[in-house]
């Protein structure tokens, strides 16, 4: 993995100059600590910072076709890369490195902007035709890589990282206020905006061809349900047999490289199948890498500890204090380029800068599987909530509620009827497509309540009806349980999963993740499936589970599912003092940054040091608050610091 | 001067204003708004809000009275902790 960069010129403008490509690969460094190559010539610029993995000896970018009418360079991996150049070689074609990199050049000539559907892997490839002076922008199908983007007047800029971008920038850039009113109802914006003002993404699965000064954007790959109850047949052995074949070879693919490579273990099903299939298929020693919490609520190393001696591992374990949270606050909002919700992040930047001191460039990771089986709590809550609507006097209803949060067991019961009615938002009306994820998104937009009232009058609060607006035309004829995960797909996990709390924090230690869950036959092979074969009454992931129920240990398949999190406000209020949360909550410094109001975040600030400040919303907010202010402190307030660069 | 019944509305809806809707302003929150419809309590923060009057007004809430119609709005708690203490129209 990598980092790239470019420019291309769009009318009669000068051509790209090598200073700018320098200025803007200086940027990705982290991303690519171990070489560096251009290609350049009177209209287009490429810059590659390279991440070695595989074909250390010639593997350089950016890479060309025969006669060097085609270049390329790309962040990421091909994995079926070994198939492809076997077929390409058979079709004449002729290669110079032995790298994944190069089936690129020689699928475009075969195939034209078609290339990208033979891609097996994640990517983002910035492709220059010279002969036809056509350039390709494209990212793979899920999201797991980042690509983004400036249209100027007479150019466009391109980079893996938005820094990159900044530092060909004469100007402080500015918040996208409408993105981060997005951000704080669905976690991040809607694709392809950016917190950024004309700063944008391509999205996942999309492709971008520029030719004569004409930008045109186009969708390869989308995820998508049958419509008329078109599941795939079998019955749950036969599926079960066909998802396992596809998981150990999804698997295998992802452990080519010519370094060694680890796995995250969460002590969760998904990374405990994924450690599992790698020490049985893998023909890698099996090393793993994990978290700990000083919070008890939040570890996990008791089931972590377990699957390591079940299989053998060569284990090691970072823990996270609270302290470190705080700490390291900063240093990862300037990777992550985007406020966030959550302090999940940070921890995760702990657990990649750990990998890369034991010496690892690569870990596959279970991310995607929860997406794509149908894991989360929030379908079953959907699940729940659309059995309550069609039987609104239904018994069964608080016995539900306890299925759904055992755990909430005592104070559930108590506030029973509170329970009910919460999720019973928009219970009236199942119709609506963000039905699955109203309750969650209605929440999460409590924290915009200390947004100041200069900014929220600039707002036009139709996040929710510009994404109702944004789904594919097929998606009210989906399943509601595809609906809800087509949702989520398109939101949390390719907006903040993958990128925030994934590529970003991978990337800032120079870790490349690799994620069998979300290789594309997976994830097509499990949306062809009818819902139930993915959630069995409440019992999530189940097809998964029977698939690989000889992996794991009967515990690891029993566990209620923990989502990941990380402590929030008690990692910044313990004894410790943090100056630069101080001064970033301070009423000045929010009074001149303007986007929250000073007042109410006094208030909020007052419930937390009485320690009333327990609650979900709570610590969304406060989290939001701080990041937003950090975010700004890093990107506008010291622009002119951080990037000096060349235009 | 204040009524005891003032009293309760007013130290209820000042906790319900500083705690969940982040202001010192009455205008903000009418006697009659609902919290669930708003979305200012969720059902944690109820759990709170009992805690709350509990403590305030030395009160014991059982569990079949966590009910909305009991304390969904700056009226009908005062009603509740009103009938609970045996305070006016009790």
């Amino acid at each position: 993995m990598c980092g790239i960069a470019g420019v291309a010129c769009l009318a009669g403008s000068d051509s790209p100059s090598r200073a700018t490509l320098a200025a803007m690969a200086n940027q990705l460094i982290h991303r690519g600590p171990d070489g560096e190559g251009t290609y350049l010539d009177e209209r287009v610029g490429l810059a590659h910072r390279r991440l070695s993995i595989i074909d250390l000896e010639s593997g350089d970018q950016p890479i060309h076709n025969e006669d060097k009418s085609v270049w390329v360079v790309f962040n990421g991996e091909i994995f079926n890369f070994i198939e492809l150049r076997a077929s390409l070689v058979n079709r004449g074609h002729k290669f110079y490195t032995r790298s994944d990199t190069e089936v690129i050049v020689h699928l475009y000539e075969e195939h034209g902007e078609d290339f990208v559907d033979h891609l097996n892997g994640q990517f983002a490839i910035a492709l220059w035709d010279n002969k036809r002076r056509k350039l390709i922008l494209t990212r793979d199908r899920a999201g797991i890589l980042p690509l983004y983007y400036q249209q100027q007047s007479a150019r466009l800029l391109f980079a893996s990282e938005i820094k990159s971008i900044l530092a060909a920038s004469r100007t402080a850039p500015r918040l996208n206020l409408e993105a981060l009113d997005q951000l704080m109802t669905f976690w991040a914006p809607l694709s392809p905006a950016t917190v950024f003002e004309g700063i944008r993404e391509i999205s996942p699965g999309e492709i971008m061809v520029v030719t004569d000064g004409q930008i045109k954007k186009r969708s390869y790959w989308s995820w998508s349900f049958p419509e008329h109850g078109e599941y795939r047949g079998g019955n749950t052995q036969d599926l079960a047999g066909e998802l396992r074949d596809l998981l150990i070879d999804a698997t295998r693919i992802r452990l080519r490289s010519d370094v060694p490579v680890g796995a995250y273990l969460s002590g969760g099903l998904d990374s405990s199948i994924l450690v599992s299939l790698i020490k049985r298929h893998g023909n890698v020693p099996l090393r793993t890498f994990s978290l700990s919490f000083d919070d008890d609520a939040l570890d996990e190393s008791r089931f972590q500890k377990e699957l390591v001696e079940y299989l053998q591992a060569d284990h090691s374990q970072v823990k996270c204090r609270h302290e470190d949270i705080a700490d390291r606050l900063e240093q990862a909002i300037w990777h992550t380029e985007a406020p966030v919700l959550r302090t999940a992040p940070v921890p995760m930047n702990m657990l990649s800068q750990h990998v890369h001191q034991q010496g690892y460039k690569v870990v596959l990771t279970g991310e995607g599987a929860d997406e794509v089986f149908g894991g989360y709590d929030i379908f079953k809550e959907n699940k729940v909530r659309r059995f309550w609507a069609k039987y609104p006097d239904s018994l069964l209803r608080p016995m539900l509620l306890k299925r759904l949060y055992p755990y909430l067991d005592d104070s559930l019961g108590r506030a029973d009827a509170y329970l009910k009615r919460f999720f019973g938002v928009a219970l009236a009306t199942p119709d609506l497509p963000s039905f699955s994820h109203m309750p969650r998104w209605a929440s999460t937009a409590q924290s915009k309540n200390f947004i100041s009232p200069e900014v929220r009058d600039s707002l036009s609060d139709k996040a929710i009806e510009k994404l109702e607006k944004s789904l594919p035309d097929a998606f009210g004829r989906w399943h509601p349980f595809n609906q809800a995960q087509y949702l989520e797909a398109k939101t949390l996990m390719a907006g903040y999963l993958l990128c925030s709390q994934g590529d970003r924090m991978l990337m800032s230690n120079s870790v490349e993740g690799r994620f069998p869950f979300l290789d594309h036959r997976v994830i097509e092979f499990a949306n062809s499936l009818h819902p139930n074969v993915k959630m069995k009454v409440l019992n999530e992931k189940h097809l998964l589970k029977v698939a690989m129920r000889e992996y794991v240990p009967q515990s690891i398949l029993k566990r209620h599912k923990q989502p990941y999190r990380a402590p929030d406000i008690p990692a910044f209020f313990s004894d410790r003092r943090h100056p630069y949360v101080e001064s970033l909550l301070a009423a000045d410094t929010l009074k001149s940054y303007g986007y929250f109001d000073s007042k109410k975040v006094r208030l909020l600030l007052k419930k937390i040091k009485n320690g009333q400040a327990i609650g979900h919303r709570d610590n969304v907010s406060f989290v939001a608050i701080l990041s937003t202010q950090i975010w700004h402190h890093h990107f506008i307030e010291n622009f002119h610091k951080n990037f000096s660069g060349v235009h | 001067m204040e009524t005891a019944t003032m009293g309760v509305e007013r130290q209820v809806r000042s906790y319900i204003l500083e705690n969940y809707l982040f202001t010192d302003d009455p205008a903000e929150l009418n006697s009659t708004d609902s919290f669930l419809e708003l979305g200012i309590i969720d059902s944690l923060g109820v759990l709170q809000v009992i805690d709350f009057l509990e403590k305030a007004f030395d009160i014991k809430v059982n569990d079949e009275e966590m009910i909305p119609e009991n304390l969904d709005s700056v009226n009908s708690v005062v009603a509740f902790v009103e009938r609970k203490t045996g305070g006016a129209g009790s």
